[in-house]
């Protein structure tokens, strides 16, 4: 580290007064450049965060206390929690949150499973181990929008693969779009899609970090490959495991392009009867298409609060739980 | 490599056969749109669906030129992503360099506040955003759909955690005994080391820009990113019959310039998925 203190060790001897004046002067500006550099190195961050993240965040909280002309496009009256009632009290809303909340829970176990799984495969000696690494990273690379789009159609009501295949076991075809829990599994698989590659290669680095002689002594005490999965690695990889579940809470309880593009109703706000509509497609809809800012400010909270204390849970319940399982 | 690996020996062909599962599972979506979008739109609509290419390709990309302006979208989904990238990781590296390598007042106060703000749901804040844009006759405009993206927090903190064990502290101080400002010493010290970690950051930016769905949707209404030209030829395919031909052409060549992206640095992105891992 450099200090203050080193830098201005690292400088000539204090100047005699009858030293060049000039001497002194770089030497002055030389320790403002010291004191001052970092400041000036991480504020162009806190500038342009504090412009485009905080600002806008607390904005939100203002907004959502206030009524909002939308004829005039003009701030209006203190409301207090007037846009909250309104909100808690729309169903459309509730049902948007009891959506997001199947959506998130169909997304998320699975893909964390899977993701475990695909990274214990990954975490042997393999042959060509950068192309499985590459591989398996693979939808990563497809935008929400592009596997929105094609995740509809194999999942298309009428000429979809899925039902192609259902009908050919003799089954009834199913409604993806249409019934309410097989659009949010639709949807699922879709995240899960994109998303289980990417959280195996997290997963993949933890466990190549577990030291390896802690195999070793599991090895002589007699535990199998699957005895020292459970005892060893799941617990060594618990910091990781709350990192990957507290972000796919974050990003999971957000959702928005898939709902969106996977209507094939044109208003597109998730389905005829809402049906796959998540929370932050209602914050568009009743924000950005409908102007209702106050309404969709105070969702917009509703829902900060919630993936807030999620997070938090999360946290709490997978620390506890992987403990156990450690012990 | 792999040093706590559980297994010692070579995995045997059980190992092999399901990753490969995983893998053509994982590929399968991506066959799919380019199957379906070289058949004609009545093709793609029998029951049962085809599962082998057909001869049509070139004639539905034909039809997504013309319902979208492709290469302009395409084009600004250049500007926009190699732009907020370009912005992301010069800032990421300044602010990385002075949180790792020096020392100020309220420096891990500051940092911790970082930390914080990663996992703040920003994008919740779009209401706020667009009256901001609006306000400012940004709505509609690059550099609007750009500006939520200038700066991340991961970038910091990913910066930061690299630049800790990559600059030897007696390089930094040997430059400034040679007399050099401290704008110099980043220069000259910080940046030839930093350089891997900036390369991923790049990459791991250009992609997360360029995918980004919602605030471009929010933020424009006549000027089109590739992800808003996509959504625009979804509605256009809506009907009776859903054009999956033309809207599944549209998905694969979009994902083309991501595609060569990854076959030129997938190296890049999976180390620094699994470098954020460890170290975050």
């Amino acid at each position: 580290m450099l200090t203050e203190e080193q830098a201005g060790e690292v400088k000539p001897e204090p100047a005699p007064p009858t030293t060049d004046r000039r001497l002194l002067r770089r030497q002055r500006r030389s320790r403002w450049d010291v004191k001052l550099s970092p400041y000036l190195y991480i504020s162009p961050f806190f500038i342009l965060f504090g412009l485009v993240g905080l600002y806008p965040l607390l904005y939100t909280g203002w907004l959502s206390l206030h009524d909002w002309d939308r004829l005039y496009y003009q701030q209006g009256e203190f409301s207090g929690l007037e846009n909250f009632r309104f909100v808690l009290n729309d169903p459309v809303f509730i049902k948007s949150l009891v959506n997001t909340f199947s959506i998130f829970l169909m997304s998320s176990v699975p893909q964390v499973i899977v993701a475990v799984c695909v990274a214990a495969l990954l975490d042997t000696h393999l042959r060509g181990r950068t192309f499985w690494r590459m591989s398996v990273l693979v939808p990563f690379v497809v935008a929400p929008a592009a596997a929105v789009l094609i995740f509809g159609s194999v999942f298309a009501d009428k000429s979809g693969l899925v039902n192609a295949v259902i009908d050919g076991l003799g089954l009834e075809p199913i409604r993806w779009h249409v019934d309410r829990w097989w659009s949010h599994f639709a949807i699922a698989s879709m995240v899960n899609w994109r998303w289980t590659g990417y959280n195996a290669l997290i997963f993949l680095a933890a466990m190549q970090a577990v030291p390896r002689d802690l195999y070793e002594s599991a090895s002589l005490d007699g535990a199998g490959r699957i005895r020292q999965f459970w005892s060893v690695t799941l617990p060594m990889i618990r910091p990781t495991m709350i990192f990957v579940i507290v972000t796919s809470t974050i990003g999971g309880l957000q959702i928005f392009t898939e709902p969106r593009l996977f209507d094939d109703t044109p208003n597109r706000e998730g389905g005829a009867d809402h049906q796959f509509m998540t929370t932050t497609l209602y914050i568009y809809v009743k924000g950005i298409e409908d102007q209702f800012y106050g309404r969709a400010s105070a969702a917009a909270w509703i829902l900060f609060l919630i993936i807030v204390g999620i997070a938090l849970l999360n946290f709490a319940i997978t620390r506890l739980l992987t403990r156990r399982s450690g012990s | 490599m792999s040093a706590g690996s559980a297994a010692d020996r070579r995995p045997g062909w059980v190992v092999y056969a399901l990753l490969a599962a995983f893998v053509i599972g994982s590929a399968l979506p991506l066959y799919w749109s380019f199957m379906i979008g070289s058949h004609t739109k009545g093709e793609a609509a029998q029951k049962p669906p085809p599962l082998l290419p057909g001869g049509h390709f070139l004639e539905n990309a034909r039809r997504v030129f013309d319902t979208v302006d492709f290469w302009q979208a395409m084009l600004n989904s250049l500007l926009v992503s190699g732009g907020a990238a370009a912005s992301v990781v010069f800032f990421s590296t300044l602010a990385g360099y002075s949180f790792a390598k020096l020392r100020f007042r309220g420096s891990n106060v500051l940092m911790g506040f970082v930390v914080m703000t990663m996992a703040v749901p920003t994008q919740l804040a779009i209401v706020p955003l667009f009256i901001l844009m609006r306000d400012y006759g940004l709505l509609d405009t690059l550099l609007a759909v750009a500006l939520p993206s200038l700066v991340t927090a991961f970038g910091v903190f990913f910066m930061r955690q690299y630049l800790l064990d990559a600059i030897p502290d007696e390089l930094i101080e040997a430059a400034r005994v040679d007399g050099a400002t401290m704008l110099r010493t980043f220069w000259t010290v910080a940046v030839p080391a930093a350089r891997p970690a900036m390369a991923i950051l790049f990459v791991f930016t250009f992609m997360t820009v360029w995918t980004d769905y919602m605030w471009p949707l929010v933020a424009l209404q006549e000027t089109e990113t590739l992800q808003i030209a996509l959504d625009r030829l979804a509605l256009t395919g809506q009907g009776q019959t859903t054009d999956y031909a033309l809207v599944l052409a549209g998905a694969g060549l979009s994902t083309i310039p991501l595609l060569i992206l990854f076959v030129v640095a997938g190296r890049n992105l999976v180390a620094g998925i699994m470098q954020g891992a460890v170290k975050g």
